[in-house]
């Protein structure tokens, strides 16, 4: 709530008799502490943002373990280091914790922590929700790896299809685990959406219209629409297996006539766009890194939007080629195939873009800048074989082999994955205030990309020779020996490359406290989150920028002659803001509510599975805290600034009313109990 | 009813001081982002319910158990649902109360919307006691599991819905929803239109489409 001294609102704040004090409510924690406490009630979409990079690099350790197990079962014929049961469950939690619990909370960490910052905002339209959506999320992260100690994971692959998901296929509680902690992520995930579409709509700073915007907050904007209506359609499915395993129901019991192609058909309605949703932010981070590096704007800024918008629509019609081998017939296969080639369009738009924005530029090799042009490759790489599929016959073929795993990891691994690497590299001064060291960042982007490519490169030849994907062992005789190897020796690189970056993290760390501080722009970067102190300030803008173009913040520091030379026109540090205290900014309280909110949902989700007593205290915790969120006063009473005139209207209604028309251009009222609305139901 | 919604002494008081101004929404798009996050909301929910009668649609031919036509009560179903159509009416006068600075009608009409669609909960619990004494259980057949599970779901939805309009009536005897606010009355609005739209759909389809 950024409402500045201009209001008449500062004049309640003194009245201590007027703070309201409901019964069994809490007051609002304190704003602005920076122990521990401060993180589990901060409403901050910065260390939110933080905590979901934090949380995702966690499960992406788990997940990159998993790995590494798989390679080692693979390494040669016969392995015997997992049971066939337990590669099941490696396999399928691997997948389903590096899409669901590193890929889309990356790029959920990246939107959250830098779309509030590239349109000028001082923070997201509802803070507490914000807060909801990452602990509902680590909360169903950490309930779905719970399976592993309660008998064992989720074991049908990460789309875990019917019937192989039913009871008598897969007794175990794993998929219940899968299931419910996924339903869990998708609430965090939907709430999430709602919270930054608004904002991006609602939130930017003056001057800003859509097409002003940079292009990383297009693509959370398109990312957004995407989960809005993609995750619904996977919820509703997984409502229908649970009440398959939980209460007997009868959506994928084939005998009593269930067709089990609806649970494929309703996954791959989610599971297409979620591809896209996947690689959407990171298409947008490295639409920032290029043209920062190349020193030339985006080639084509309303190709790249409306490429952007077109995946968005059209990653809604190929769901069907994930289905190619299930029997729909060959009307609906040739539809499927012709959408399928379709969509390579506009993301070939973008690649073209990419290279005409590098074309003719000064190109720095930044490891950011190189991460960028690993993506590029890597992904047109994935992109190909992703065409591939189109050709139904040959789809056919290569339908559950290493081929279908090669081609995923190009576009998640090569594509989104090194776009967030160079993400990392990039964002990391403005984060947390210093500069990763640049040789180890290089050395580590060359040995991500020599250990990724070993890995897998291979897997296109192992399945076009016939390799199965998702069993645990191979024979010998089979020609499989040799790429396997590679492969597993790929991963281990890879792997190395890793604890390479997080060592980076650390030794830069240490060495950062002798050397200068990073400033606002340290690579002379275009959007005007750069114009603000590093690491960013807990009120972001102070004044919040008008912008008049694209890149503003590049042209408040260039100007063109005219005959198209760049000249400098004013100094960083002349258009860059000065730190300040911040005091008269009011900033949105902390709250309890959020994560006493998230943690009832696995409390709830335990009590499914094993006790229905344990799911009423669950749901106590989640009603109670509803209404203690909706209850709670809609600031601290306590701070400076108190906030308009809900708690205190007793005192003075029509100063109330005054006060929220005065209030500056930016901020609506975020606090409100009509929140309930948002995440009831 | 309109006994127990008329305020105490000190809510008239607060109902008098509320202001009268409207609150300009300096958002880009003009929309408060309350109400458009509920609008982004209810998009969602689209989906939700597509998805769940897709599946009704798939499954609407049991092979065991009773028939859709065998069990159904056609008059009764829809004299339930006009009750909760009719709901969308008061709730409609509800808006138009407290926008006028009506906060005595606001409360009847809000209780009355709340009623109406608790009527209609009753007549749908009550039809689901009755389908399961015919032998219809959940676990009968496909067509029993998707029924139970779409039309169920639907009234988990009306009966969230109950629990704010109640809420909205319990804020406003207690003053904390004077003029300025009817925004929040409106949005609990849109969410209570959009669950008996769906209804309407469901309606239709499950139990008037042949």
């Amino acid at each position: 709530m950024a409402l500045t001294e201009a209001g008449p609102l500062a004049l309640t704040s003194g009245d201590s008799d007027t703070v309201y004090k409901p019964a069994g409510v809490f007051t609002r924690p304190k704003s602005g502490g920076t122990g521990w406490k401060s993180w589990l009630t901060t409403v901050d979409h910065k260390k939110i943002g933080i905590m979901y990079g934090a949380a995702a690099l966690f499960f992406f350790i788990i997940g990159g373990v998993e790995a590494l197990l798989i390679r080692v079962q693979l390494w040669a014929p016969r392995g015997t280091l997992l049971s066939a049961d337990l590669y099941n469950q490696v396999f399928t939690m691997h997948g389903t914790t590096m899409v669901f619990l590193v890929v889309m909370p990356i790029g959920a960490a990246f939107a959250n922590y830098l779309m509030p910052l590239q349109i000028g905002a001082r923070d997201v339209a509802y803070p507490r929700i914000n807060a909801f959506s990452f602990w509902a999320f680590l909360f169903g992260g950490l309930f779905l790896n719970s399976s592993w100690l309660l008998g064992g994971g989720a074991d049908g692959g990460w789309f875990n299809y019917a019937p192989n998901n039913g009871v008598i296929f897969s007794p175990t509680h794993g998929i219940d685990f899968w299931n419910l902690g996924l339903i869990i992520t998708g609430v965090a995930s939907l709430a999430g959406a709602v919270n930054l579409i608004v904002t991006v709509l609602n939130m930017r700073a003056p001057g800003m219209s859509l097409m002003k915007m940079p292009i990383f907050t297009w693509m959370t904007l398109v990312t957004q629409f995407l989960l809005l209506f993609a995750i619904p359609v996977l919820t509703a499915a997984q409502v229908l297996l649970m009440m398959d395993r939980l209460f007997d129901a009868n959506f994928f019991n084939v005998a009593k006539g269930a067709n089990p192609l609806l649970w494929q058909h309703l996954f791959w309605i989610f599971g297409h766009p979620e591809v896209y949703l996947m690689i959407l932010p990171a298409f947008g981070i490295v639409s920032e890194i290029l043209p920062t590096f190349a020193r030339k704007p985006i080639f084509g800024y309303p190709f790249i939007v409306f490429s952007g918008i077109a995946i968005g629509f059209m990653g809604w019609g190929v769901w069907a080629h994930h289905m190619f081998v299930s029997g729909i017939g060959p009307i609906s296969v040739t539809t499927f195939a012709l959408t399928t080639m379709f969509i390579a369009v506009p993301t070939g738009v973008k690649i073209l873009n990419w290279t005409a924005t590098m074309w003719g530029g000064k190109l720095s090799f930044t490891t950011p800048m190189l991460f960028s042009i690993g993506l590029v490759t890597m992904f047109t790489i994935g992109g190909l074989s992703g065409v591939t599929h189109s050709v139904a016959p040959a789809d056919t073929q290569q339908t559950d082999t290493y081929y279908i795993v090669a081609h995923f990891h190009y576009v998640l691994f090569g594509g989104a994955f090194f776009g967030f690497m160079g993400g990392f590299y990039f964002y990391w001064p403005k984060v947390f205030g210093y500069l990763l060291n640049e040789k180890l960042g290089k050395a580590n982007f060359w040995l991500m990309l020599l250990g990724f490519n070993l890995t897998f490169a291979p897997m296109h030849i192992l399945g076009l020779q016939g390799m199965s994907r998702r069993i645990y062992t191979y024979d010998a005789g089979y020609g499989f020996e040799l790429w396997n190897k590679v492969a597993t020796i790929g991963a281990f690189i890879l792997a190395s490359s890793i604890a390479l970056f997080i060592f980076n993290i650390f030794y830069s760390k240490a060495k950062a406290k002798n050397l200068p501080a990073v400033g606002a722009d340290p690579w002379d970067a275009r959007t005007i989150e750069w114009m603000i102190p590093s690491p960013t300030p807990e009120y972001n803008f102070d004044p919040i920028p008008t912008v008049s173009r694209v890149d503003d913040f590049w042209y408040r520091k260039y100007g063109e002659t005219k005959d198209g030379k760049l000249v400098r026109i004013a100094a960083t540090d002349d258009v860059a803001q000065k730190l300040n205290d911040g005091k008269h900014i009011h900033l949105p309280s902390p709250s309890y509510w959020p994560i006493v909110l998230a943690f009832g949902m696995p409390i709830a989700a335990y009590g499914l599975i094993f006790n229905l007593w344990l799911a009423l205290v669950g749901a106590i915790i989640i009603v109670g805290g509803l209404y203690g969120w909706v209850l709670e006063p809609p600031d601290d009473p306590e701070a400076s600034h108190d906030d308009e005139g809900t708690d205190t209207h007793s005192s003075d209604g029509g100063d109330a009313a005054a006060t929220e028309t005065s209030g500056p251009a930016d901020e609506p009222s975020v606090l409100d109990p009509a929140k309930e609305a948002e995440t009831v139901g | 009813m309109a006994e127990a919604l008329t305020a105490r002494e000190s809510v008239k008081a607060a109902d008098a001081h509320a202001p009268t101004a409207h609150i300009e929404h300096d958002t880009n798009t003009g929309i408060s982002n309350t109400k458009l996050g509920m609008w982004l909301f209810l998009a969602s929910e689209c989906l939700l319910f597509g998805g769940l009668i897709t599946t009704y649609l798939l499954y609407k031919r049991p092979l065991e158990g009773p028939t859709p036509e065998e069990i159904f009560d056609i008059p009764f179903t829809s004299t339930s649902s006009f009750v909760l159509l009719m709901s969308s009416l008061t709730m409609v006068l509800a808006v138009s109360a407290i926008e006028r600075g009506d906060h005595e009608r606001l409360r009847i009409w809000i209780g009355a919307t709340a009623l109406l669609g608790a009527t209609f909960m009753a007549g749908q619990i009550y039809e689901f006691t009755v389908f399961v004494r015919e032998g219809l259980g959940f676990t009968t057949s496909r067509f029993s599991s998707a029924f139970y599970t779409l039309t169920g779901f639907h009234g988990v939805h009306v009966t969230v819905g109950i629990i704010m309009l109640m809420s909205l009536v319990l804020l406003s005897l207690r003053g904390k929803l004077p003029e300025h606010r009817s925004e929040t009355v409106e949005i609990v609005g849109l969410y209570w239109h959009f669950v008996d739209v769906v209804w309407i759909f469901i309606f239709a389809v499950v139990y008037l489409v042949p």
